[in-house]
């Protein structure tokens, strides 16, 4: 037990140039070695790219319409990682339970594809401001349950509670899931995906081979750059934006000008919060079906996507989302949709490795 | 207009500050010396609230400022240039200053005092757009202080101005630091460097691991004993 001890050693043999050289040989190799396996075979993939090149572009669109949805849960874990350090791994799960709601709020008003267009938009509309508010509140009141008290606590302490918090907001799913005397929208199996009504339009607005483009994929990509442009500008120019900035650069700093941080921080969690309510109806909407564990799949997405661009860093967030989007999409269609979270995962590894700062991550600290 | 009654501050169980109490009268410069670790800073630190008093009483123009958060003591009118600076270094100059004012909302009065401290550092208006992490050292800390002037306060706190400075540039500070003070604004002076500190000050208080050890008007500590041969280097 003594000689535990949580220093890294930096006295090392070798330099650090050639650790990351041996360290990128003994990546390259495993990905050689299993690559395969795991789908990652270049001659065949090359060769179905080969044989109908528009694949790739249907891909690439799939890829972008789900990677703004992931942007936007990235969002949460960006925003948060920012403001506090912490890892809210709670978030994709509130995630999770707005798309419930969302479902909730459909099926009490109903509308389905049978009602008229105005009737879907009055319904859509009511589902999305009750989910942005429930998802709001919900990660908000965590934050005050959960994380507010263990903010000078070990670092490790927050991040315990945060998986806690996820195991019981899955289980609330699961649950929710099962409330079919109340809900009939939730179907007969607790655990079973839940389906969503057909409500976005479905018309094709371009067509050549197998590239399709809908009109529920151009809604999509619209209203999540829409709902990431908003939040880009609000934190550029609103004062609350301002403060959340700097209580982000240096929490002292902050308090001393006046800005009361916990607020702040409160505030962050509620902002997450509602761009994960956006996402879990964009969610149900577009892909037809929700379940109880979605969020486990759509948090490791959506985590790599912020760690990718560099956690903290909004736009990268948003780029990450689009990065990680279109990489599973290539990874569902060429490599093999079983081993797309182990693409994911591994990218999230790498990236950790090699520039933890992600793409667009600076380094932050204050220099002399 | 402060006043610190027996202020007792730990950081765990380490006690960095053994009762201080200490008073700064209305329109004052008063300096706080000693050594590192003498607890000056943590002294600043108590006064807003970024630490807590275990025990002691502080209070600003009689109203009791050891519950307080931070914000609420910043809107009563107390301001910080602290220690290290603290500028918010992905924010422009310009966002830095108007950072300071975030307790204000009378745009009228905020575009005055931007005007006074860009005039006090006119260095600082050259570099309005840039970002604060790429300023050297000494615009840094131009930057902290005009920040802690934004808000408007009746008592600046001052850590460490001449941190890390060349003697040109602290001695460009300290003759700031007057202005301010004629300018009306009540001044509390933390510094290690004695000389400059006493020289500007009305007052002064000797600080020694935790405790107050002098106190005396600032030409009578420059002359001191003490002073001469513990902060001054003089034998």
């Amino acid at each position: 037990m003594a000689t535990t001890s949580p220093t890294v050693r930096t006295g090392s043999a070798l330099p650090r140039w050639a650790r990351n050289l041996a360290l990128t040989l003994l990546i390259l190799y495993i990905v050689l070695l299993v690559g395969p396996i795991a789908g990652l075979d270049a001659p065949r993939i090359w060769q179905s790219i080969a044989a109908e090149p528009k694949t790739l572009v249907q891909v690439a669109l799939v890829g972008l319409a789900n990677g703004s949805i992931i942007a936007i849960i990235a969002l949460g874990y960006t925003l948060v990682y920012g403001i506090i350090e912490l890892i809210n791994f709670a978030h994709a799960d509130v995630f999770m339970l707005t798309a419930f709601m969302s479902l909730t709020v459909l099926g009490a008003i109903g509308v389905d594809q049978k009602s008229s267009s105005g009737q879907i938009f009055v319904g859509v509309l009511v589902a999305l401001v009750v989910a942005v508010l429930f998802g709001a509140l919900l990660n908000a009141s965590i934050e005050r349950l959960a994380y507010r008290r263990l903010r000078n606590a070990p670092r490790l302490a927050p991040l315990i509670s945060a998986i806690g918090v996820s195991f019981i907001l899955q289980n609330l799913g699961l649950f929710w899931g099962g409330l079919r005397i109340i809900f009939p929208v939730m179907g007969v199996n607790a655990a079973a995906p839940k389906t969503f009504p057909q409500l976005l339009p479905e018309g094709i607005l371009f067509q050549d081979g197998p590239i399709i483009f809908r009109q529920k994929d151009l809604i999509i990509i619209l209203a999540s750059v829409a709902f990431m442009i908003a939040l880009r500008l609000f934190v550029q120019y609103t004062r609350l934006g301002k403060a959340m900035r700097a209580t982000a650069q240096n929490r002292d700093a902050a308090k001393i000008m006046g800005i009361n941080v916990d607020t702040v921080i409160a505030f962050t969690f509620l902002l997450g919060g509602g761009l994960a309510g956006v996402a879990g109806l964009l969610v149900g909407l577009y892909n037809g079906t929700i379940v109880f564990n979605m969020g486990l799949t759509a948090g490791l997405r959506a985590f790599t996507a912020a760690v990718l661009g560099g956690i903290g860093n909004i736009t990268g967030a948003m780029l990450g989302g689009f990065l990680i989007g279109l990489l599973a999409a290539f990874s569902d269609v060429y490599f093999s949709s079983r081993w797309t979270n182990a693409w994911v995962f591994a990218i999230l590894v790498v990236i950790l490795i090699f520039r933890p700062l992600g793409l667009l991550g600076e380094a932050g600290g204050e220099k002399a | 207009m402060l006043e610190l009654r027996d202020v007792q501050t730990y950081y765990g169980n380490i006690q960095a500050l053994k009762g201080i109490s200490l008073k700064v009268n209305q329109g004052e410069v008063v300096t706080l010396i000693g050594s590192n670790g003498a607890g000056k800073t943590t002294t600043l630190r108590t006064i807003q609230g970024l630490n807590r008093p275990r025990y002691g009483t502080i209070l600003f123009e009689g109203k009791a400022l050891e519950t307080l958060p931070t914000d609420t003591i910043v809107r009563l009118g107390i301001s910080q240039s602290p220690e290290g600076r603290l500028v918010f270094p992905r924010m422009t100059v310009r966002e830095n200053l108007e950072m300071g004012a975030f307790s204000r909302s009378d745009k009228e009065g905020i575009a005055q005092d931007m005007e006074r401290a860009l005039n006090l550092f006119p260095r600082l208006r050259e570099r309005l757009a840039q970002k604060a992490g790429t300023l050297s050292g000494g615009e840094q800390q131009m930057l902290a202080i005009g920040r802690a002037l934004m808000a408007r306060p009746r008592l600046l706190l001052l850590d460490e101005p001449s941190m890390g400075l060349a003697p040109m540039l602290v001695e460009q500070i300290f003759q700031t630091v007057i202005e301010i003070n004629e300018q009306g604004t009540t001044v509390l002076l933390v510094e290690q460097n004695a000389r400059m500190a006493l020289a500007v000050a009305d007052r002064g208080y000797v600080l020694q691991t935790g405790r107050i050890v002098l106190e005396d008007t600032g030409p009578n500590l420059l002359r001191s004993e003490t002073v001469r041969k513990a902060y001054l280097g003089e034998h």
